[in-house]
């Protein structure tokens, strides 16, 4: 293992980050907030409860997945598209190192930034609604398996796209469509049966059942469901990646 | 494992490239079977026109564009199957400016440095940045930088992890000529060291004054490689230009040899001779044109450049 490089790259995303911490902590708080103004004050005060939780609340652990979700793949489209646009990737491709480490360093800084902002959301939530999180253990495990799924998947899409309008159309037009129908804002047993049927090939659905358990000890399918879903999601992109490197797939001429 | 036959003639060579083929995806053949063995601690120059395919071929050896066909080792180690080896080994300035506009200096020097797997070294950064007259710039960011500064900031970047083998792709374009002589000097420490330098370059007097050996690349073939003093010697010509008075109209029978022409005008005789051959005539000339009845006003002699020469090698290989 190159752990230098690993280091070296990490630190040289984070530092990037860091120059934009403002403009990236801001506006997902701010979003956030007006979901809480709206659905939680407006709409939720008719709805009360859903299963037992207030409606409030249980909209939180989707609210984190919708931004989570969005960061991890763009922050990771970003991060290895910016070197391929100005060309400073050239440095990257003759370095003596392997995918792994790649990926270990792109990735990783790319869900770590989507991670702090998932922090400060639920940090914001708690002013607006009360929250006892049942498993607090699994609900870090949820959210860091998500934000290192979704970056490696973001990393794609930013070794696929040739300019910027590709590598902001992904998340637009299949990440938000995506959580928004996945149960973020309800429960799956609110649809009907057919819809609930459809809604089971849509991953994201996985991701926020699982996660809302960890908070509130129910689920709209299976948690060992939820992790299998997240780990052959991860297993796929990572596949996707080694294979990419290995052929050179939009990266080597 | 190198094979046991090529072992004896790689035991010098540091990067050894074999039968290397490059075809675009749209079809365009830039490599047509390179064969080339660099030794370690050589400065090889390879020049050739816009398009030859010299950046394809650096490109492949450092691992930025992949080999259609052929082999290539450096180190022993060959480049795509065991490219951690290899690459440990080399430090790459590509030809374009690629740089982190954002970044300061001395903070892309250390990631490059990280990068490639080598523990954090200041004094190392220090003296490049030093020697590369990058030292007062290092907290500036990138984009504030001029051109030139831009491309020594890439040498740099390529040198904090002290590689063996130094691919320098045109370093010298859009530096000035205060400039240029100093990165001369950090080349020549460079191999003092001995590191092993492949530059490319359109300046011929930088391959003439840096190179050990020159390398003639045109579409996609590699015309020579040769040691720069030898294909100076080899191929050079001299010629002698004997201003004289009166002018005259035609060359007397008792001038007429090979390489003897009248210059029209009438005023200068031109002899052109290979500074090879056992007797260059010149002597012999010189006494013929004043047995001649002629008066010398003046004379020189000029040395036929590695231009020239390269000229007449790549329009030779046009026809
Ligand atoms: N990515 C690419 N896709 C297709 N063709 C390419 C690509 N890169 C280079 N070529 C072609 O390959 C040929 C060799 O290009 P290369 O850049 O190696 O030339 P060069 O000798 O470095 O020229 P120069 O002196 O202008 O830098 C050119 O005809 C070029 O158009
Ligand atoms: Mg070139």
């Amino acid at each position: 293992m190159n752990l230098q490089a690993i280091r070296a790259i990490y630190l040289f995303e984070m530092a990037r980050t860091f120059r934009t911490i403002w403009q990236s902590i801001v506006s997902p708080v701010l979003s956030t907030s007006l979901y809480f103004i709206v659905f939680g004050a407006a709409i939720g005060s008719r709805i009360e409860t859903v299963e037992g939780v207030s409606y409030g609340a249980f909209i939180v652990p989707g609210l984190i997945m919708l931004t989570v979700l969005q960061q991890s793949v763009s922050n990771a489209a970003f991060g290895i598209y910016f070197p391929k646009f100005t060309g400073t990737i050239y440095e990257l491709l003759s370095a003596p190192v392997t995918v792994i480490e790649i990926v270990i360093g792109y990735v990783g800084a790319a869900a770590t930034k989507a991670l702090m902002i998932g922090v400060v959301i639920l940090i914001t939530a708690t002013f607006f609604v009360d929250l006892h999180i049942a498993h607090p253990v699994w609900m870090a495990a949820f959210l860091v398996m998500t934000c290192f799924s979704f970056a490696m998947l973001g990393f794609i899409i930013g070794i696929w796209a040739r300019n910027f309008e590709q590598l902001q159309l992904v998340p637009l037009l299949v990440i938000t469509p995506l959580v928004f129908l996945g149960g973020s804002f309800y429960s799956i047993s609110m649809l009907p049966p057919f819809w609930q049927t459809v809604t089971m090939f849509n991953p994201v659905v996985y991701l926020i059942s699982g996660f809302r358990w960890a908070f509130f000890g129910m689920a709209d399918v299976p948690v060992a469901a939820s992790l299998g879903a997240i780990a052959l999601f991860a297993g796929l992109c990572l596949a996707a990646i080694w294979a990419i490197f290995r052929t050179g797939w939009r990266l080597r001429s | 494992m190198v094979p046991a036959a090529n072992r004896e003639i790689n035991v010098t060579s540091i990067v050894s490239i074999e039968g290397l083929k490059k075809t675009y995806a749209g079809g365009f053949e830039a490599l047509k079977g390179i064969d080339l063995e660099i030794e370690e601690g050589e400065v090889l120059a390879l020049l050739g026109p816009n398009g030859a395919g010299k950046t394809t071929l650096i490109s492949i050896v450092c691992g930025i564009a992949m080999p259609s066909a052929g082999r290539v080792t450096v180190g022993g180690h060959d480049v795509v199957r065991d490219f951690r080896a290899a690459r440990n080994l080399i430090g790459l300035v590509p030809q374009e400016l690629h740089v982190e506009a954002f970044e300061t200096v001395i903070s892309t020097v250390r990631f490059s440095r990280g990068l490639f797997g080598k523990k954090a070294d200041d004094a190392l950064i220090e003296q490049i940045l030093k020697d590369l007259s990058l030292w007062d710039k290092r907290d500036s960011r990138i984009m504030a930088l001029s051109g030139g500064m831009k491309r020594r900031v890439m040498i740099a970047k390529a040198l904090s992890h002290e590689p063996r083998v130094l691919f320098l792709d045109e370093p010298t374009a859009g530096v000035d000529v205060e400039l240029r002589q100093s990165m001369w000097d950090v080349m020549r420490a460079l191999k003092e060291r001995g590191v092993t330098i492949i530059l490319t370059t359109h300046y011929i007097e930088e391959a003439e004054a840096m190179a050990d050996r020159v390398g003639v690349i045109n579409k996609g073939e590699l015309l020579l490689v040769e040691q720069t003093e030898t294909l100076m010697r080899r191929m050079g010509k001299k010629t002698l230009t004997v201003d004289i008075e009166p002018p005259l109209e035609a060359l007397p029978p008792s001038l007429a040899r090979a390489g003897v022409e009248l210059a029209p005008g009438g005023r200068q005789i031109v002899y052109t001779y290979d500074t090879a051959a056992e007797k260059t005539g010149i002597t012999d000339l010189l006494a013929d044109i004043r047995a001649a009845g002629l008066h010398l006003v003046d004379l020189n002699t000029r040395q036929s450049s590695l231009e020239d020469i390269f000229v007449g090698l790549v329009t030779e290989s046009a026809q």
